[in-house]
């Protein structure tokens, strides 16, 4: 299920301005990456450009390659539409469909790749996407109630039971414990380090002790200055970065020295 | 001498004058609009009594004047917005996710131009062009379809019809209504499109899960708004049809339910004594209707807001 990220020499554009440079990673299966950097460095585009989520807005191409256990992402003939089924994203708010109910909501990705399903194997997949996003017990009397009645930390592992039932071969998230308290930020930590087990995550984080606390590997963007376009500064275990990294830079942003 | 200046009660106080003025101002515009509303209901229940207790002037009742009158306002304008509601939608979707960015700004433009154009120009449209040009389609709906009662023939010859009518009516409504779908399509939340097309939708299934659910409430709003002008156009009416006195569902014949609006302002100059109280309480029940269909839209959109 979960498959080996490698990406070759990727510059990022927005029309004529290049938002991130130069970047040339591999993320191992299995495995949590967490990028950090400030605010503005790249990092979320960075991340969009691996399920070319960074096309919603309209003027934005890459250059170079994002290959997916050897596939390219942004070969010729490639629909980002089927890129996005196989690679599914988190967002920093959390944001379930307003309308559907919490059991629809789980449902909703899988609806839309056709597939049938009767009732019963349909109730074993919301079980079975909410028992892995830890919000089953929490929900399972009121599965037919709108998503939107739920706390924020439910609703944002409601996001990832959702993003998790059509069984993606990564998980990306961006920011996604930013706009909820530390109890539920806990809950998606402990949650994302049970899901490792089955996926390839990659998640962007602004808060240093958690992409410790969470990451395998960490990779640290910086830009030079407004105007310029971000680049991958350092990129190596995230013991290795949060002790001694070899760039003096990224050693400033994570002892607070920055700037 | 100081006392005024530095007493901060004094600023307080002055600042509370504006803020009165403006409170009073804004309660009478509230309260004009009662007084303006309840001062026409009076003057339409008073004036339509006599008609409606002692029937019209040629002596059949009331209600069977006004029955075929009502039902051809509501047929009428329930045909144009069953037209006008998937063409308003599919181009406020245009403007709003498909068109780039320069071609929607001018194509908003020209909607709200379409806003402009006085409904006797429609009229004129209607009778001049419209018309004519359905001839040759009623022939044909009432040679191949006409077993369906909406298509009995037989057809028309002028094409002065409940068809040309809808037409008319639905081109009149069509830019109201795709302005406001288009407001309301333009505020979906990023984040709600943005989860359908993370998950994989494609723009067609993007629209289907975040946009329409959450713009339900504005294109009916948008409907019952179109509806509400449609009830009450007099003008392009009153020109395209040669109304008859029937109820009848069939839209190309020469036989035509009239409208409301039209027919008062058909029979309004001739009519005298007890006529002038039958028009007065046709009109009373059009603004019954058109009441009913506003309360209608109201309840259903805040029965949405509320369970959402």
């Amino acid at each position: 299920m979960s498959k080996r990220i490698q990406v070759n020499d990727l510059n990022v554009f927005y029309s004529q301005f290049k938002a991130v440079e130069g970047v040339n990673m591999v993320i191992e299966p299995r495995s949590v990456t967490a990028f950090i950097g400030p605010s503005g460095c790249g990092k979320s585009t960075f991340l969009r450009t691996l399920n070319r989520m960074h096309e919603v807005i309209p003027g934005a191409r890459v250059e170079g390659e994002v290959l997916v256990d050897g596939n390219d992402l942004y070969g010729p003939g490639v629909d980002p539409v089927l890129v996005r089924r196989q690679v599914g994203m988190v967002f920093q708010r959390p944001n379930p469909f307003p309308t559907m109910s919490i059991r629809d909501n789980v449902l909703a990705g899988v609806k839309l790749n056709n597939r049938r399903q009767s009732k019963s194997e349909q109730d074993d997949l919301v079980e079975k996407s909410l028992r892995g996003a830890n919000l089953w017990n929490e929900v399972k009397d009121r599965l037919n109630l709108p998503g939107s009645g739920l706390s924020g930390g439910q609703q944002q592992r409601l996001c990832i039971a959702r993003a998790i039932a059509v069984s993606p071969d990564v998980l990306l998230m961006d920011e996604p414990c930013s706009a909820l308290d530390p109890i539920s930020t806990l809950a998606i930590e402990d949650l994302i380090e049970e899901l490792k087990t089955e996926y390839t995550i990659v998640i962007v984080t602004h808060n240093m002790q958690q992409a410790s606390r969470v990451s395998e590997k960490t990779a640290f963007f910086n830009i030079a200055g407004t105007g310029q376009p971000g680049k991958l500064i350092e990129y190596a275990d995230t013991a290795k970065i949060f002790s001694n990294p070899d760039v003096q830079a990224t050693e400033d942003y994570v002892s607070g020295r920055f700037g | 001498m100081s006392a005024a200046v530095n007493d901060p009660a004094a600023g307080l106080r002055s600042r509370r004058i504006g803020d009165a003025v403006f409170a009073g101002m804004s309660r009478w515009a509230g309260a004009l609009i009662l007084i303006v509303l309840a001062a026409v209901a009076i003057f339409l229940v008073a004036q339509a009594l006599p008609a409606l207790i002692q029937g019209t002037d040629e002596g059949e009742s009331f209600l069977a004047y006004v029955l075929p009158l009502a039902f051809g306002t509501v047929w009428a304008a329930a045909l144009a917005l069953a037209m006008a509601i998937p063409v308003a939608v599919g181009i406020a979707l245009f403007i709003s996710h498909y068109a780039p960015r320069r071609l929607a700004a001018g194509l908003g433009y020209v909607i709200d131009l379409l806003a402009a154009v006085p409904s006797v120009v429609f009229g004129l449209w209607g009778i001049q062009v419209l018309a004519p040009a359905t001839v040759p389609l009623a022939d044909w709906l009432t040679a191949n379809l006409g077993w369906i009662p909406l298509f009995a023939g037989p057809a028309s010859g002028t094409g002065r019809t409940m068809l040309t009518v809808a037409i008319v009516l639905a081109v009149m409504i069509l830019p109201i209504m795709t302005a406001m779908c288009r407001e309301v399509f333009l505020q979906t939340p990023r984040l709600n499109e943005e989860a359908a097309l993370a998950l994989g939708a494609t723009q067609w299934e993007m629209i289907t899960m975040s946009v329409l659910p959450y713009g339900r409430p504005g294109i009916v709003s948008a409907a019952m708004l179109g509806l509400g002008r449609a009830l009450g156009e007099t003008m392009a009416v009153a020109m395209v049809l040669s109304p008859a006195t029937v109820i009848s569902f069939a839209l190309v014949t020469t036989q035509n339910p009239a409208t409301i609006a039209s027919n008062i302002a058909l029979n309004f100059p001739e009519a005298h004594g007890l006529g002038v109280n039958t028009l007065i309480a046709t009109g009373l029940v059009l603004f019954v209707i058109t009441l009913a269909v506003n309360a209608l839209a109201r309840w259903y959109v805040n029965r949405r807001t509320v369970s959402a």
